[in-house]
Parts: C-alpha cells; structure tokens; sequence
C-alpha cells in the first residue's frame, strides 16, 4: 500500500516547546487505531515559520495548514479529515479581525507573501533523514561542482550572482572566497558561523533544525573553492537541537560517503567539526569566533590583518553565515543569473553594486505575524509589516521598526516606503544585520528601547576597547538618568559625541555599531528624549518613574475591583463612589490600569 | 552504507521521491473517494483501498488520492470524483472495485472518460 497522504508535524524548537512531539505521538497511535497506519504517514519537519501560531501541521498533499493544534484534538482530526474527507474548520488559520478560515496553506498571506530560497525545504523534509535532503536535488550542487567545475569557476558563480553575506556584514562572498583562495598557507579553513546572538533572531537556528544538510553541502562547495579540506561548525550553547540535528547530518553525511575522504571517488577531502559556544554574545564576531574555536577567551582583534589570510590558527579562513551557506547550492543547481535576477541594484561590475536574492527576517513585536519570513530584496518596509506581518494588531498605530538588531536601528512611518535593502538600510542610519524586525507601536517608549539595546550590549562587550568598555557604560547611565527623570540639558549631545567615539575608535563590530540604536532614536524621534529630559514626561506612557496613574471622575463607578487588585494598597474609595490613587504609595504596577472595565484608569 | 557516486544520488532521488512527492501537492490528477458517512457505509473504504493498490501496482507518482466528505447525492454511493490537470472533474456514481479499476486505467491513466459510470461532468456552483 502506497501512502495517500503526509502529516507534516512542525519540529523546530517553538513547536517541540509547545508540545508537537507529543502531538506526533498521539497522531501515530490514533492513525494505528483507525487502521491507516499504511495509508498515513507522520512526518516531522523543521520550523514552518509561523511561530506564533504553534504546533502546526500541514496535510499534504491537500495543502490545509492546521494550527495552535493540541493532543486532545487529535482523535477528532483524524476521524473527521483522514477518515471522512472533511479538513476541520476550528483548527484552520483566521486572519485577525475575520471570521472564515483560511484553510490552505498557501492562501494564507503570510505565507504565500514569501519567497522562499534559504528555506526552501521548509516543513517539506525530515531533517534526521539525509535521503529525503537528496530526493529534493540534495547534493547535486555538490556533484556538478566536484565533476564539472574548477575551483575559479565556482568563485565566478557565486561572484556573479551577487550573494552578500546575511549574518550583517552584507561582505560579497566571492570577494571573500577569492580572497581566500589566492592567500598563501595551509591548511585552509571554512567556518559556518551559528552563533546567532541577535536578542530575538532564530533564522539561523530555523535552518539548522530544518534543513542541515543544505549548510553542510555550502561548506562543502565553499571548501573546494577556496582550497580548504577541514571545516568548523560553530554553533552556540543556547542551540541544543540544533546542535544535535547538525550532528546526526554530519554523522549521515559521513556514512554515505558525502563527507571524508574521497567524496564520490573524485579525490577530493573534506571533514567538519562540531564546535559549542559558551553563551558569549561577542564570539559572534569573526575574530572572536576563531579565539573561541582555538581555545583561548572570545575577544577580537584589528582587522586590518584579514581573517582570510590570517584566520584560525593563523591560517586562511573564510568564514560565512549559516544562511550564506545555505545558498549556496541553489546558486551552483540554478544559476547565477537566476539569483541576481531576484532583487534590486546592479552586480555586475561592482559586486557591492545591489542586494540580490532573498533574505530571511525574525518578524517580531507589535504585528499580527510573529515569526520567519524571507523575502526578496527591494521588497518594502510597508509590504514586510502591512501585507506579511498582517499589520499592527489592536487598532494601535505604528511607530517604528527596528532592524539589525542590537548593532540596528529604527525606521520610522515616513521611510516605511524605504526598499529592504543592504545599503537603503545603512542610509536611514540602520542595517540589515542578521535579519531581526521588531515592529513598534505608539505604547513603545523609544528612549527606553535605546536603554535596553545598550544595557544588552553593555553585559556582552568584552571589555578589551576603551571606547566599548566605557563608553557604552556611559551611555547606559545617561539613558537610565533620562529615563528616570533626571536627564539633563546636554544629554543628548553628549550621547552623539560618545556615538562618534565608538564608530571611530572600538575595535570590532559590536563596538563600532553600539551606538546606532541610541542615535537613530535621536535622529528620529528627538522630541521624545526632548519630552523625557525637559518635561519629565513619557509620551508613550512606559518610563515608570515619569507617569502617573490617575483615575478618571467621569468614569469611574465605584466598583471596587481596582482597590481590592492592588498590590500596595494605594487606591482608597467607597463602593458607588470615584476612587483615587495615592500616588506616594503607588509602584506603578499598571495593575488598576488593565482591570478596569471602565476605562477610568488614566496613565499620564 | 557503501559510500555514495555520483549516479547513486539519481537512485536515491527517485526511490524517495515517490513518497515524498505527495508533499508538494502537486500532481498531473487527483482523485477524490468521497467518504461521508453515506460513503462509508456503502463501501468506499474499499473502493480507496483498490485505488491505492493500483497506483502501488503500476508505479504510479504523479496521481494524487484524497477524501473528501459527502458530496450530495448519497443514494448512489460509493461516488469519486476525478480530475485531470487542465481538465473539468467528473463524478463517478454507484461504484465497484472493478468500476474503480478501470476509470483508473482508462480515465486517471489514459484520459478518456468512461461515460457509461459517470454522472456528470463539472463542479457545482457555489452562491457566494
């Protein structure tokens, strides 16, 4: 009996969190109990991408995408869809404020929006299985290359497609792998650097769960290219599936002959290690990547001195990001041409000259789609929030979007028309980074989320520059003094000229974009810092110790629930009678503020 | 495992891609055993059962099988409904194993309607 159908069972971590393992189980022992054990099969994949939504299963080939699914679903799933034919209406997506369900998968605009190349084996394959990553062309890439293509011709491939590296560099890879292969030295190594540290940023970790093996066939591609024959796989500490589902690829690869020596009798060496962070944001920098990987403390160095020449063990590395890699093979299997077909600018004579393909973001915060998106180049800002992420939920009003994480920064409403692109994104003073977008609404405070970017990176510098080390120090005590009320006439200016010390002076990355989230807070949205050190005032209504909780004469009608909730027995009041705060007592719980059913609460 | 050569991973693809292909949702014909609780009463269990072993029996990859729930006229059940890519569906009616295997072979495989089984040619109009 051949199947008839497929249960595509989500296993990235958002889903396995939320319990889709045991789901699975319960799926297998209801599809045995009906008796369809040889016409159903239970498939687990990698992320889907649309987190928020959790666990989510797929039936193929129907297409009816299924979610927020929970074990006591289960029996009713499989006697009403598989038995009797008839998809089931209350586990189907609804968009927000609507009522009918979507029931296929690709009707549903978050995902049909998409266009998917470093995830193109999304919810399709089962990780833990290497043939399934060969039935979808896995490892073609790599035997076109080792059967019909020099070292020179693969860098010129990947050249003329325009990759730029996506874990924030946005360096073009060919440049990075001729380089690497004219440098003198050996051996040679090509690093895969997973250690994705961006506070909210899972792509990588999406791939590496989904899809291990399209890395590995990358690495493998990039290592003949530029002459390697060893390769590390670096991979933090908070990734344990990750890491292990890179582990059982390399261990598969290693069976079938696609890593070691001799790959498919052609002569040609490579093998990979499996390195594990230590929880240290900075070794997500190049340099201290490698001083991590050699054993000694995670702290960068200049790099005037390229890592390509001068890398691991002083020797020539070229190092890439997990989604770079992943690219790879799609670029070898499909063409140059294809790829820089898809995206805006021109490579051809200057490979710095466009953003070409497609990228992978961590759509998060106040929008209606919360998770993995990727998109082509060039698509605007508006499209990612308004159409993908389903806009700003609540009837709130959009403020602004963060991008790039804690080296990013924010895009207000008037540049919202600005394209998603590596160099657009540098000039409205952010960038593209490893691909993290918060969206933020009116309730958000923007001095406070500068206050949280720097506080971040104030715990993950290591301390080896001054400018860092103490700069960022200093930034954090001003925006903490501004957010507690007592900012002073000069703060600004002052967090400007520390902003320019750091650009110029720190000695790597994370230093020397540190202070875009504090400047283009400035940039854009002064007359909040302006309010916040003049007025003592936050508009937004978040800074604690410069709102006040306030209860409205009209509308309060005495019930009493706000006084019997607070936790510090602040509010005084008679049953029937207006109640009021005592604001000496008040800790500014916002407790009173959400209970009410009058809206009579205020915060000013 | 004996270490992979190059045309092993044709082998692979095409061992694997017969299952896996079902995925992708895509296929040059589906065909839909209706499985009300009419239809399962009167036999389309079995009529499923003979479609899949005449895919498993002739190799087939490209024909998609799914179910769907009553399709109306439940006096003339088991009923399945084929369609060919590029194609109106057709309502098959009143049907047997050997009714199923042979719109399978001359309808799913060969293109040709089998008039004197089928019901009606066309989908429903929906009022909304």
């Amino acid at each position: 009996m051949a199947y008839r159908t497929h249960l595509m069972v989500c296993a990235g971590t958002g889903c396995v969190a939320n319990g889709s393992l045991g789901i699975k189980k319960a799926l297998e022992k209801e599809v045995k109990r009906r008796g369809l054990e040889e016409e159903v099969l239970v498939v687990t994949t990698g992320c889907n991408g649309f987190c928020g939504q959790g666990p989510i299963m797929v039936v193929q080939p129907d297409g009816i995408f299924y979610e927020r699914l929970k074990i006591e679903d289960v029996p009713n799933l499989v006697e009403e869809h598989l038995l009797k034919g008839r998809p089931v209406k209350k586990l189907m997506y609804v968009p927000p404020e609507e009522a009918k369900p979507i029931p296929k998968m690709m009707d549903i605009p978050f995902f049909g929006d998409q266009l998917l190349i470093a995830l193109r084996h999304r919810g399709l394959i089962d990780p833990e299985n290497i043939e399934e990553y060969i039935a979808q062309d896995g490892y073609s890439a790599l035997a076109k290359v080792l059967s019909s293509m020099t070292p020179d011709e693969v860098i010129e491939e990947i050249t003329a497609s325009g990759l730029r590296g996506r874990g924030g560099g946005g360096f073009p890879t060919g440049m990075k792998w001729k380089s690497c292969r004219k440098a003198k030295g050996t051996p040679k190594y090509v690093i895969c650097n997973a250690d994705e540290g961006d506070p909210g940023a899972f792509m990588d970790r999406s791939i590496i769960e989904g899809d291990p093996h399209s890395v590995l066939e990358g690495m493998t591609i990039g290592a003949y290219a530029v002459g390697a024959e060893q390769g590390y796989l670096y991979v933090r500490m908070e990734y344990p599936l990750a890491r292990k589902r890179f582990n059982i690829a390399v261990d598969q690869a290693r069976e079938y002959g696609l890593l070691g020596r001799d790959i498919f009798g052609t002569g040609f060496n490579f093998d990979v290690e499996v390195c594990r962070g230590a929880g240290a944001f900075v070794c997500g920098e190049s340099t201290a990547l490698m001083a991590s990987i050699e054993g000694k403390v995670g702290e960068p160095r200049a790099k005037y001195i390229h890592t390509v020449e001068h890398g691991l063990w002083n020797k020539p590395s070229c190092l890439n990001n997990v989604e770079t890699w992943t690219n790879i093979p799609v670029i070898i299997l499909q063409g140059a041409k294809w790829f820089a077909s898809i995206g805006p600018g021109d490579v051809s004579r200057n490979p710095w000259g466009g953003s070409k393909g497609t990228k992978i973001f961590s759509l998060a915060g106040k929008v209606y789609n919360t998770g993995l998106i990727e998109v082509p180049m060039g698509i605007t800002l508006r499209d990612v929030v308004f159409k993908v992420g389903g806009g700003v939920p609540n009837g709130k009003r959009f403020k602004a979007v963060q991008t790039g994480g804690p080296s990013g920064g924010f895009i207000p409403e008037s540049l919202l028309d600005l394209s998603v692109d590596f160099d657009r994104l540098v000039e409205a003073g952010s960038m593209m980074g490893s691909g993290g977008m918060v969206v933020l609404d009116e309730n958000n405070c923007m001095v406070n989320m500068a206050k949280y970017f720097v506080s971040f990176l104030v715990e993950e510098s290591c301390g080896k520059c001054v400018p860092c080390r103490e700069g960022l120090k200093r930034m954090e005590e001003i925006l903490e003094r501004i957010t507690k009320g007592e900012g002073k006439e000069k703060d600004i200016e002052v967090l400007e000229e520390i902003g320019i010390i750091l650009k110029d002076g720190a000695l790597c990355g994370l230093g020397t974009s540190a202070a875009n989230p504090v400047l283009s807070t400035i940039r854009y949205f002064r007359d909040e810092y302006e309010a916040h050190i003049r007025e003592k005032k936050c508009p937004a209504g978040v800074c604690k110790e410069l709102i006040k909780y306030e209860i409205s004469e009209e509308k309060c009608t005495g019930c009493t629930l706000c006084a019997r909730k607070c936790p510090a027995d602040a509010i005084s009041g008679e049953l029937k009678q207006v109640h009021g705060i005592d604001t000496s007592k008040c800790i500014k719980c916002g407790i009173c503020y959400e209970v009410c059913k009058f809206d009579a609460v205020v915060k000013k | 495992m004996k270490k992979l050569r190059i045309e092993d991973l044709k082998r692979i693809k095409e061992k694997v891609r017969r299952t896996t292909i079902l995925r992708e949702g895509a296929g040059r014909a589906k065909v839909t055993v209706h499985m009300g609780t009419c239809g399962i009463a009167a036999g389309a269990r079995k009529i499923m059962s003979t479609l899949i072993d005449e895919i498993e029996k002739q190799d087939v990859k490209d024909v998609l099988v799914t179910t769907s729930g009553c399709a109306g006229l439940c006096s003339r059940e088991p009923m399945a409904t084929v369609e060919v890519l590029g194609e109106a569906p057709v309502k098959y009616v009143d049907l047997t194993d050997e009714k199923m295997r042979r719109i399978f072979a001359e309808h799913v495989m060969g293109g040709h309607v089998v008039k004197e089984y089928a019901l009606a040619v066309g989908s429903e109009r929906i009022s909304f």
